[in-house]
């Protein structure tokens, strides 16, 4: 008995969390006087004034049982905040950094911003910073891509969610996860060295170039296919069965059902899908490197090569690159937009899903 | 419309309470004809979905085998001496052919590299073949055309690459992976590619595991969601889970590559290497996709910490246990493998990344092995991204071979996830 008192003693910190407080102990300060007895374990529970000491209750031996300040506990709980701060100061980090050089860019004499939001050529060679060649292509490429992936993974995830058997759908769904856990380097191989002699083949090869956005924006396509289908399917199932039933009760048909009862109460979900797939899409980066062409190219042919914002990044940095020269900064110019743009989406998304969930429970 | 025609067919009710009728009959034919058209609609985007997939596995099969058509610049049949073939003369004759060939110059440099008495047999028949054969592959065929149109591949290499050799080539073999890497496309390896994969992933996970469960647990068990530091801690991480990949390679050049530069160099230690210096090191790339996979790392964590029952957490609480001992005893043990599911995944993700390292600045060529934390370095997917980027198509063939090496890594973590989750439960099953 003695041992196990003292055990109890060790740790414990307090018996009784405040009600409000809930789970959150070590932050109740408002009961930290409160003494509990071992012995108390066995009969009524010891008050929880300060003043009461084991003696008074249970004529033991004397222990101190009030709460001690626990240095290790607040110090852990210290780290566990700073490892939370991380994702914060990445943000900071992310938004100085291309802050700073977006700046620097911009402080140069051969840039200004409405040479940069003017102009339609990039030829930093020659001192030309117009961003809307790579802009062009990164939208040309996306909306190639939402044109392929939206409607199959809508069709996929209505599919999933209203049609297909439990055992089917058990089979399906981690062949879909596994087209999107393929790397992005993959699918710009399969851009190069598939899509492309297939889209030659078929259009000729004088239309289409070895380099282009039509197959890379098809293959970034297939890849955000699992991401809409996914988050589609999710918001589908989670509309609660007795709408369906209603609905097949006056007499509608499945087909109907989905379309009409299903998908325009999961619409916000399925919104939210497609938004964050574009933002997906624009932030691509391999596939456009390895298959959309090398050079900023102001066209709208999606047969002919272009360079996108991600995949002039990515070429400018692969190569020799010294800081603080105008190429240097540039791309953080470009990283800037980018991120912007990307961000907007993100936020865009979930304004859609808190503003116009339809709740049903 | 479809409403209009409905309406109709109320409207002309023809006894009973049910409707019916000519004109509903061929309703309700035409509004199920309608649904099974879609219903072939919807198989039909999930077939493609699948034939996309297939294409991608059958291109990848296809180049990473076949045949090829190699030209060699002296015939191995020619360097026999005395009617005993290359590969099977002893070391002394192959350096005698090797110092018969190639310039003194060459024979001074290879014999400073290391000294010929000190060099295997196989380490010099290598030097042979590579220097004095000097094979060159011509053209080369994929896996398909190798096995159906096995006779006209024969033809076109006949007509045009006369004396030529053409034999079928895996690409993905042993020595493909024991290999370091080559400009000659029949030597060329992925063994420093793969070994840099492993010491970037390593790193990855030495920094961002620890701080991405610690996080979780802060946001899940201490903090207070009204708190404005944090939602906007939760809202952030959110975010960044959004943010491409490429501006977290433009951080890491920023941050570890330059302004940390005598940290990340090794330079502070002195352990880096001169030529290594400039902070595009193993350490960098690691951080980099560190910070990357940081969020999913959280978001998974705290899902797992959050289907803990809190009934476990209360009986701790009821015996007396301190928060941290609630958190540390029962809080993650019954979340673990929730956890490491979510980190493999994660990690997953972090070994198939390049764009953020083209942008960190992996190296373009190196055949040397990493050797440290602050050692260049190259990985798996850079490597596809680079032969993949050249004309030649022998390039393409090792390109899909390494994604094949890729893509069995990739499944063989994605498979231990599950066994592992499996495990943890059978065991808690058990307990």
């Amino acid at each position: 008995m003695d041992r196990l008192n003292r055990e109890l003693e060790s740790t414990l910190c307090l018996l009784l969390p405040d009600g409000e407080q809930g789970v959150n102990m070590t932050q109740s300060a408002p009961v930290a006087h409160a003494a509990v007895s071992a012995e108390s374990m066995q009969g009524p529970v010891a008050g929880v004034d300060g003043q009461a000491d084991a003696d008074a209750v249970g004529g033991g031996p004397k222990h101190d049982l009030r709460r001690k300040p626990r240095v290790g506990e607040s110090f852990i709980q210290g780290f566990l905040f700073l490892c939370g701060a991380v994702s914060v100061l990445t943000t900071v980090g992310i938004v100085i950094v291309l802050g700073r050089e977006t700046l620097l860019f911009f402080a140069s004499e051969e840039v200004n911003l409405l040479k940069f939001f003017g102009g339609t050529e990039w030829q930093p060679a020659i001192g030309r910073f117009g961003i809307w060649p790579l802009v062009t292509a990164t939208l040309m490429a996306s909306l190639i891509a939402m044109a392929v992936a939206l409607p199959v993974g809508l069709c996929i995830a209505i599919y999933l969610s209203e049609y297909a058997a439990q055992r089917t759908r058990s089979i399906l769904k981690p062949i879909l996860e596994v087209l999107a856990g393929v790397p992005t380097v993959v699918y710009g191989y399969f851009a190069l060295t598939f899509m492309t002699p297939l889209l030659r083949g078929m259009l000729g090869r004088d239309l289409v170039e070895i380099y282009n956005t039509a197959s890379a924006g098809i293959v970034i396509g297939i890849l955000v296919i699992p991401l809409v289908s996914s988050m589609s399917d999710d918001a589908l199932t989670a509309v609660p069965n007795s709408l369906r039933q209603a609905s097949y009760g006056l007499g509608a048909t499945r087909l109907e059902t989905a379309l009409r009862i299903v998908l325009p109460a999961a619409l916000s979900g399925v919104a939210a899908a497609f938004i964050v797939a574009i933002s997906r899409a624009i932030g691509e980066t391999m596939i456009v490197a390895i298959a959309a062409g090398a050079g900023p190219n102001f066209t709208f042919s999606p047969f002919r090569a272009a360079e996108t914002m991600t995949g002039h990044i990515v070429r400018i940095s692969g190569g020799d690159l010294s800081y603080d020269s105008i190429d240097y900064n540039s791309i953080f110019a470009i990283g800037l937009l980018l991120f912007l743009l990307t961000l907007s989406l993100n936020i865009l998304s979930q304004w859609i899903v808190r503003r116009f969930r339809e709740e049903y429970e | 419309m479809m409403a209009l025609h409905q309406q109709q067919a109320v409207s002309e009710p023809t006894g009973g309470l049910m409707p019916s009728g000519p004109t509903y009959h061929r309703q309700v034919e035409a509004r199920q004809r309608r649904g099974r058209i879609w219903a072939i609609i919807f198989q039909a985007a999930l077939v493609s979905g699948v034939i996309a997939l297939c294409a991608l596995i059958f291109n990848i099969v296809n180049q990473s085998f076949g045949y090829v058509a190699i030209v060699n610049n002296i015939d191995p049949a020619e360097l026999a001496v005395d009617g005993t073939p290359l590969n099977a003369l002893p070391k002394e004759q192959l350096v005698e052919i090797l110092e018969a060939n190639v310039s003194a110059g060459l024979m001074r440099r290879y014999a400073h590299d290391v000294p010929f008495a000190e060099r295997s047999r196989e380490d010099i028949h290598g030097l042979i073949l590579e220097r004095v054969v000097e094979p060159q592959v011509q053209a080369t065929w994929g896996l398909f055309d190798s096995v159906f149109a096995r006779g006209s591949v024969m033809a076109e290499a006949e007509e045009r690459f006369p004396g030529s050799d053409v034999y079928f080539r895996s690409w993905l073999t042993t020595s493909f992976i024991s290999n370091s890497q080559s400009s000659e496309p029949l030597r060329a390896g992925v063994r420093t590619a793969i070994l840099g994969s492993l010491w970037v992933v390593a790193i990855t996970i030495l920094f961002s595991f620890p701080i991405g469960v610690g996080a979780a647990i802060y946001l899940e068990e201490y903090a207070h969601r009204e708190r404005p530091l944090n939602r906007l801690i939760q809202t952030n991480i959110n975010n960044l889970a959004g943010v491409p990949s490429i501006i977290y390679g433009m951080l890491g050049l920023a941050i570890f590559v330059r302004v940390l530069e005598a940290f990340t160099s090794g330079a502070f230690l002195g352990v880096g290497d001169q030529s290594t210096a400039n902070g595009r090191t193993i350490i960098s790339a690691g951080m980099t996709l560190g910070l990357l996979i940081l969020p999913l790392i959280i978001i998974n964590g705290q899902e797992a910490i959050r289907a803990v029952p809190s009934s476990l957490r209360q009986a701790g609480f009821g015996l007396g246990a301190t928060h941290w001992q609630v958190i540390w005893h029962h809080v993650l043990p019954s979340a673990m493998p929730g956890i490491l599911t979510g980190t493999i995944l994660a990690i997953s993700r972090a070994i198939g990344e390049t764009a953020p390292l083209v942008v960190v600045g992996a190296s373009t060529f190196i055949a040397l092995d990493p050797s440290g934390p602050f050692s260049k370095f190259t990985v798996l997917p850079i490597q596809i991204y680079q032969w993949t980027s050249r004309p030649q198509d022998e390039f393409r063939n090792l390109a899909a071979a390494a994604i094949l090496v890729l893509l069995i890594l990739l499944l063989t973590l994605n498979a231990s996830a599950v066994l592992l989750r499996n495990q943890f439960n059978r065991r808690q099953a058990n307990a």
